[in-house]
């Protein structure tokens, strides 16, 4: 597992080409709403990013026509999405899979790492205290999304079911921690 | 302050060994630690020209102490290092195997290579004997300062590394056999090529660090010519100058004009600089943000 | 045989010992422990739960309490001793010699185990540091071979625990400062080895390379591994040769030495890795642990059961094969 004994899956075009057309400024409210949900929910995640809770995060899913803009700060977290390159602190690029895999435990950080599956850019240190906050929240964007209340939750429960249906990604926690 | 010149970290011929010993016998130092520290297949090859170097540098009035092995593994090295302690000259700890053989009570100094970082320690080893202590190459002003006042306190005198390439780690492995393909078994002593070491560079040919058997240095020569007055402030009691090639007694000579105001630091480095075209100095690890930095880049 | 398993956060700890560890080693969220990286390790709070967690399975917490105080600041990591046996740690695991002789002194019945920081890489310096500090087991340093191991064992009533997977020391431990020469930070003095916050990775030319505190360590060409530029596993040129000239970018996997650590009289197995996540924890917990349990039934070890975890990165026995000096 060190280095992902497997293909990470790229989005298949039709889901990017489907993303394209967009809202993006919705998208980023409904997005940031999530963020403030998980970052209710999961209050010692930001004491783990510690001087690092006030850095800005640039993921991005290389197979998606957008970047995500993070600021996790405590107080007011946001997301912005962008179709243009942008600047933060600390730059995690990788396909949609890898980043979502961080996310639930099923790939090792390191191991994408490595294998080159993720590229790290920028502040390394802020990019490693993001993944060790990740890991320690075991979130389950499914589960979240659940817990999610708001203008927004309904559509992005939908957003995302579709997206899921559309690319087989895994979009919840794996059982046992073991491979999507 | 005080001059110690530390053992001789290379492989020389026992010839050069001995040589270099009769010329510091004539040195202005006072403290002389000797034997070897870095591997254990060396020292069959000098090691009956010990007593005389000890008495030649006793008799010209310094204190000598044997250096202990820095990492003791094999039952030979063991068998080595527990003989030390009974050669009836002080013996220098770099390991803590040499101590376990010394009685509880028996003077010792402490080499560079025991991790000596708080007061705690110090006063432990002091305790059990402890009377001089060469201060790990790592550790900043702030602390050594610290230390001095807690040495002072308890009867020891604290040393700090004064010049030379300094040791920055030691391995069961050894990467002059390693780089020449060879078993560590049969080395066929690949090291003795590279009396000061050999530079190891960046792929970018960027110095960087020096290979020495089971030994990694600086590339750098730790130089505390522009720290003499912080460090004698601190309470420091002695400056260690780490032998290698060319004229040392010159070395020594230069240190102790300069800890007699007779010399100045920017004259010292210009005349280490003059005899090695291409030195690089350090004095990071005292308080520059790294151990590579040297304080003298800007001015000088 | 015990197995001791890495946990930086207490999503780790849960996930080490749900896959069956019978120990885990943590540390505090500060310099006083040797993974001092960002987003790692434990408050108190967390550290009493992870404890009570572990407990309630059956399975010990040992908290490394490991790096070398700083002088003038010595509070700090005797806090944390006291907090540790306070929280009810089954040991601790020190390096320091007046830290070892606070320890002793103030918390007589708080297990001590001697951290592979001390580097006691022999019976001597082994049976010293029982007789001075009343030390239980010895986490032994990654210079020796398995007779040698087995030579330790024959001479000490020491516990020995050896490191059986994951990043490999090639410098005898608590004795380099190759980081502190090019960052700043130590493993000794701030608990860590070649920090994130100098690494700096940069695309040039189609090629990655990763520099550390401005030292060029590893250029990674398109489709090449990228390994974190730790520095003795860096590629560097001495006398006109080019390449790793202290390590290649290997982690350590001794799966197949079990038995012959067994035999050598090994108490525990170490598993490395406190910076990785709980599922990598979990993954090669359940592996050797499967394999211990094998090896007790009588039943031989599976071959290569752990080769899926290290497929894709080069591993190595390290020191425990003498050819590998």
């Amino acid at each position: 597992m060190q280095s992902a004994p497997f293909e990470i899956e790229k989005a298949p075009p039709l889901v990017a080409f489907a993303l394209r057309p967009l809202p993006l400024p919705l998208l980023s409210k409904a997005l940031t709403a999530l963020t403030r949900s998980v970052a209710g929910r999961h209050p010692s995640m930001f004491r783990r990013l510690g001087p690092f809770a006030s850095a800005r995060f640039v993921l991005d899913p290389t197979d998606l026509p957008f970047v995500i803009c993070l600021s996790p700060d405590a107080t007011n977290p946001h997301v912005i999405l962008h179709r243009s390159p942008q600047h933060g602190d600390a730059k995690i690029a990788g396909p949609l899979a890898a980043l979502l895999g961080l996310v639930h435990g099923a790939f090792d950080g390191d191991a994408l790492f490595f294998s080159r599956d993720l590229v790290i850019e920028g502040n390394t240190e802020a990019a490693l205290a993001l993944r060790n906050a990740i890991d320690d929240a075991e979130l389950d964007i499914g589960a979240e999304l659940q817990a999610m209340s708001g203008p927004f939750a309904g559509p992005l429960r939908r957003a995302i079911i579709l997206a899921q249906a559309l690319t087989g990604l895994c979009l919840k926690r794996p059982e046992n921690g073991g491979y999507c | 302050m005080k001059l110690t010149v530390g053992p001789n970290q290379f492989f020389w011929k026992a010839d050069a060994w001995a040589a270099f010993y009769a010329d510091l016998a004539k040195a202005p130092v006072d403290h002389v630690s000797l034997g070897e520290v870095v591997c254990s297949k060396r020292l069959p090859f000098f090691q009956d020209r010990i007593p005389d170097a000890i008495s030649e540098l006793q008799t010209a009035g310094k204190t000598v102490a044997l250096s202990s092995l820095a990492l003791v593994t094999l039952k030979r090295e063991r068998k080595m290092t527990a003989e030390l302690a009974e050669m009836g000259v002080e013996v220098e700890v770099n390991d803590l195997t040499a101590l376990s053989h010394l009685p509880h009570g028996t003077p010792f100094s402490v080499g560079p290579l025991v991790n000596v970082y708080n007061e705690s320690t110090l006063r432990w080893l002091a305790g059990r004997g402890a009377v001089r202590i060469c201060l790990p190459p790592e550790l900043p002003l702030d602390s050594i300062a610290i230390l001095a006042v807690v040495a002072r306190e308890v009867g020891v005198e604290i040393e700090v590394w004064g010049y030379g390439r300094v040791p920055l780690a030691i391995s069961g492995r050894c990467y002059h056999a390693r780089l020449h393909a060879r078993p560590k078994d049969h080395c066929r002593f690949a090291c003795e090529d590279d009396p000061d070491g050999l530079p190891v560079l960046t792929r970018e040919g960027k110095p960087f660090l020096a290979m020495n058997g089971v030994q990694t240095l600086s590339e750098s020569h730790a130089c505390m010519a522009l720290q003499v007055d912080a460090l004698a402030q601190a309470g420091v009691s002695s400056l260690r100058l780490s032998p290698q090639t060319g004229d040392f007694g010159q070395i020594c000579t230069a240190f102790r004009n300069l800890l007699d105001g007779r010399l100045s630091g920017a004259e010292l480095i210009t005349k280490l600089q003059a005899e090695n075209e291409v030195l690089r100095l350090s004095d990071g690890f005292i308080r520059g943000a790294r151990g590579a930095d040297w304080s003298g880049a800007a001015s000088i | 045989m015990e197995i001791v398993c890495p946990a930086g956060t207490p999503a780790s700890l849960r996930a080490a010992v749900n896959a069956g560890a019978h120990t885990v080693y943590c540390g505090f969220a500060d310099e006083t422990n040797a993974r001092n990286f960002p987003g790692l390790n434990f408050d108190r709070t967390e550290m009493g739960e992870g404890i009570a967690f572990a407990h309630g399975h059956g399975a010990k917490v040992l908290i490394a309490i490991n790096t070398f105080p700083r002088a003038g600041a010595e509070g700090i990591w005797h806090s944390a001793i006291s907090n540790a046996a306070a929280l009810g740690a089954d040991a601790v695991i020190l390096a320091d010699l007046g830290l070892l002789h606070y320890a002793a002194q103030n918390h007589p019945d708080l297990r001590r185990h001697l951290s592979v920081q001390a580097a006691a890489a022999n019976a001597d310096m082994i049976n010293f540091y029982a007789t001075s500090f009343d030390v239980k087991r010895v986490v032994l340093p990654r210079v020796l071979s398995v007779p040698e191991i087995a030579a330790i064992n024959a001479e000490t009533q020491v516990e020995t625990e050896v490191f059986v997977f994951g990043g490999l020391c090639v410098m005898a431990e608590g004795r380099c400062s190759l980081s502190s020469y090019a960052t700043g930070k130590s493993p000794n003095m701030n608990g860590v080895c070649s920090p994130p916050s100098h690494v700096d990775y940069r695309e040039e030319d189609g090629v990655l390379k990763a520099r550390l505190g401005g030292y060029l360590i590893h250029s990674a060409a398109k489709g090449e591994p990228a390994p974190y530029p730790t520095l003795c596993k860096g590629c560097f040129t001495a006398a006109e040769k080019s390449g790793y000239l202290f390590e290649d970018p290997v982690s350590l996997n001794a799966e197949q030495l079990i038995p012959q650590l067994q035999a050598a009289g090994v108490t525990a197995l170490k598993i490395e890795g406190r910076q990785r996540s709980a599922s990598y924890v979990a993954q090669v917990v359940q592996n050797f642990r499967a394999a211990v349990d094998a090896l007790a039934q009588g039943h031989s070890m599976p071959a290569g059961m752990l080769a899926r975890l290290s497929e894709g990165q080069a591993s190595t026995t390290g020191a425990y094969k003498k050819t590998w000096r």
